[in-house]
């Protein structure tokens, strides 16, 4: 039953690491671009939500607020990274570029949110406290259940809008070359903004259940979340966003899974060594990729 | 000399050294996001064997050129998977590595797990400029090798140098494997300087500012890292320097983010690093006559 509880469990943690692991494979599936401010951008809308609900707004001012300053903030990094990539191809190593330019935001943002509110983890006062539901034994958190439930939708809903939707078209197009896609009428100058709103917005998701989901907020709990999304983006495949959904639920549960069996200390060996694994011996993932992607690696 | 130039020129001494170590394979076109890896298991290796107390209580003169090898030895068997990707995959493979190092040492109750382990030797600049020195130099020689010429090869196109028949798998495994042995050095170094290693030092943003020394000093010529570690070093000290000497705190506490903005700017502006081959040529060559300037610059 206890390991019943820790799946669930499991799941529920997972539920956060499908949402970045979303944002991460939207980017590189559609432009190749690591994009290393994810979990700056997770940390600012969980410190915005915290700050604002701490100040006495109601916790929806607080989520709206996160959510407007994690797209604002993509918006200004699209400006900085990828449209300077475009400017110069070359050698290998120009490639990184982007790269660079998202780590270089990486630190702006956590030593901007460092200097107003510290180091220090604080405490979120959740509205859900005792929000939860029990089946025989098993106890399920509605919060989490809710992170659960909108990840798998978000899923559905991405999928739809790259199939059917005129957006979705131009989106994949770019995925598979941008250059024929301005030949083809497609603005690319203003479709790619679209692809780092989406990352704002589903960063600034996760970060926000994350934050009423577990009741606490440092300026540091984006390495920890977005590396392990990363881990499950490689599982899942990159550029693949149903791969994402198994690969973050997948790291989930293996981080719960080997803290309940070794302790939080080994937590790095299994995730870390899984996705060198799936690296090395099946770069595709373990789905392979979506059309979204293909061609590009 | 007083304490703090000493302790800021040590740093900037395992600086350059752990630069150098990611740029030799960066160089040859591969990057490695790995740099804490390599240099836990140096630190680790070099303060068991020098520890009077858990280990073998042998000599600095011998453990530092012994965990380096042993490094570098790590380095070359990982180098034959991890050089089977490439680009965004090498990125992550090499970060994996270095994630999965930290918790095996974590976990690895002989040379303390969590707690951190110490170190009974104490030495400071005496080995470790003499040894930075030698770095350097070394770098700067191996690129001026034919060794040095094939990893530029590869580094501007991989499918040109198999084509002029470099053995393009022997390089990047060579530069991986010197990388290794140069940031177990760089461990080395760190352990006797600081006298206390704990792996939490290295964590993600330690092998990320590496990686960001190489790329912002450039990759082209071994000037980069030298300038990048130097870059690195001493623009945060400056800026706090700084905020201090005018009184805005303000420019003092936020140094890194203000770092941030340079180096965004720096991408914006010399994206492929502060020194490249044509900037080089511009430094040292005397008086260029007008048509040469206008065929370096196309």
């Amino acid at each position: 039953m206890l390991i019943a509880q820790q799946l669930i469990n499991g799941l529920m943690l997972g539920s956060v690491y499908v949402m970045v692991a979303l944002a991460f494979t939207l980017t590189i599936g559609m432009l190749n671009f690591l994009n290393f401010t994810i979990p700056a951008l997770f940390m600012v809308a969980a410190m915005t939500t915290w700050a604002v609900t701490a100040a006495g707004f109601h916790w929806l001012v607080g989520a709206a607020l996160g959510m407007t300053v994690a797209i604002i903030a993509s918006l200004i990094i699209e400006r900085f990274t990828y449209r300077y990539m475009k400017a110069r191809y070359g050698d290998a190593t120009e490639h990184a570029l982007p790269l660079v330019s998202s780590l270089g935001f990486l630190i702006i943002f956590e030593h901007v949110v460092i200097m107003i509110w510290g180091t220090d983890p604080m405490t979120f006062d959740s509205p859900f406290v005792n929000a939860h539901f029990k089946v025989g034994e098993l106890i399920f958190g509605i919060p989490q259940l809710i992170s659960l439930v909108l990840s798998i939708a978000l899923v559905f809903a991405l999928s739809l809008l790259l199939k059917r939707t005129r957006l979705g078209r131009a989106l994949r197009s770019i995925a598979e070359k941008p250059d024929t896609a301005t030949l083809m009428g497609v603005d690319v100058g203003r479709i790619v903004p679209v692809v780092f709103m989406m990352t704002g917005f589903l960063c600034a998701l996760a970060g926000i259940l994350f934050t009423i989901n577990y009741k606490s907020v440092s300026p540091y709990i984006g390495d920890h979340v977005a590396t392990n999304a990363i881990a499950g983006m490689v599982i899942g495949g990159l550029g693949n966003i149903w791969g994402a959904i198994a690969g973050g639920l997948i790291i989930g549960m293996i981080e719960v899974l080997s803290i309940h069996f070794w302790g939080a200390e080994i937590i790095k060996v299994p995730v870390w060594g899984l996705m060198l694994l799936i690296l090395v011996f099946r770069p595709t993932g373990l789905f392979g990729h979506t059309r979204i992607g293909k061609g590009k690696f | 000399m007083s304490a703090y130039m000493a302790g800021l020129i040590a740093i900037l001494c395992l600086n350059i050294i752990i630069a150098y170590s990611v740029f030799l394979p960066a160089a040859a076109g591969q990057l490695n996001l790995g740099a804490a890896g390599f240099m836990i298991i140096g630190a680790y290796m070099d303060a068991y064997l020098n520890s009077d107390i858990d280990g073998l209580d042998l000599p600095i003169l011998i453990t530092i050129p012994a965990a380096a090898l042993f490094t570098g030895l790590i380095g070359f068997l990982v180098s034959f998977p991890i050089l089977r990707t490439r680009g965004v995959y090498m990125i992550l493979a090499t970060f994996a590595f270095a994630e999965i190092v930290a918790g095996i040492v974590l976990n690895l109750e002989i040379v303390g797990g969590a707690a951190g382990f110490p170190v009974s030797t104490h030495a400071e600049l005496e080995v470790l400029l003499p040894v930075t020195i030698g770095v350097i130099l070394f770098g700067f020689y191996l690129i001026s090798t034919r060794f040095g010429l094939a990893m530029r090869a590869i580094h501007d196109d991989e499918n040109v140098a198999i084509l002029f028949g470099i053995n393009t798998r022997l390089v990047q495994v060579g530069a991986f494997t010197i990388g290794a042995f140069l940031g177990g050095l760089a461990g080395a170094l760190y352990a006797h300087q600081f006298d206390y290693i704990e792996v939490q030092n290295w964590g993600i943003l330690f092998s990320i500012f590496v990686l960001l020394y190489v790329l912002i000093g450039g990759t082209q010529t071994p000037w980069g890292p030298l300038i990048g570690a130097l870059f690195f070093t001493f623009v945060p000290e400056c800026l706090r320097a700084f905020g201090e000497a005018t009184g805005w705190e303000l420019i003092g506490d936020l140094r890194f983010a203000v770092f941030g903005v340079i180096i965004v700017g720096m991408m914006v502006l010399r994206p492929e690093g502060i020194m490249t081959r044509t900037f080089l040529e511009l430094l040292f060559r005397k008086a260029p006559q007008k048509s040469q300037i206008h065929s370096g610059r196309t």
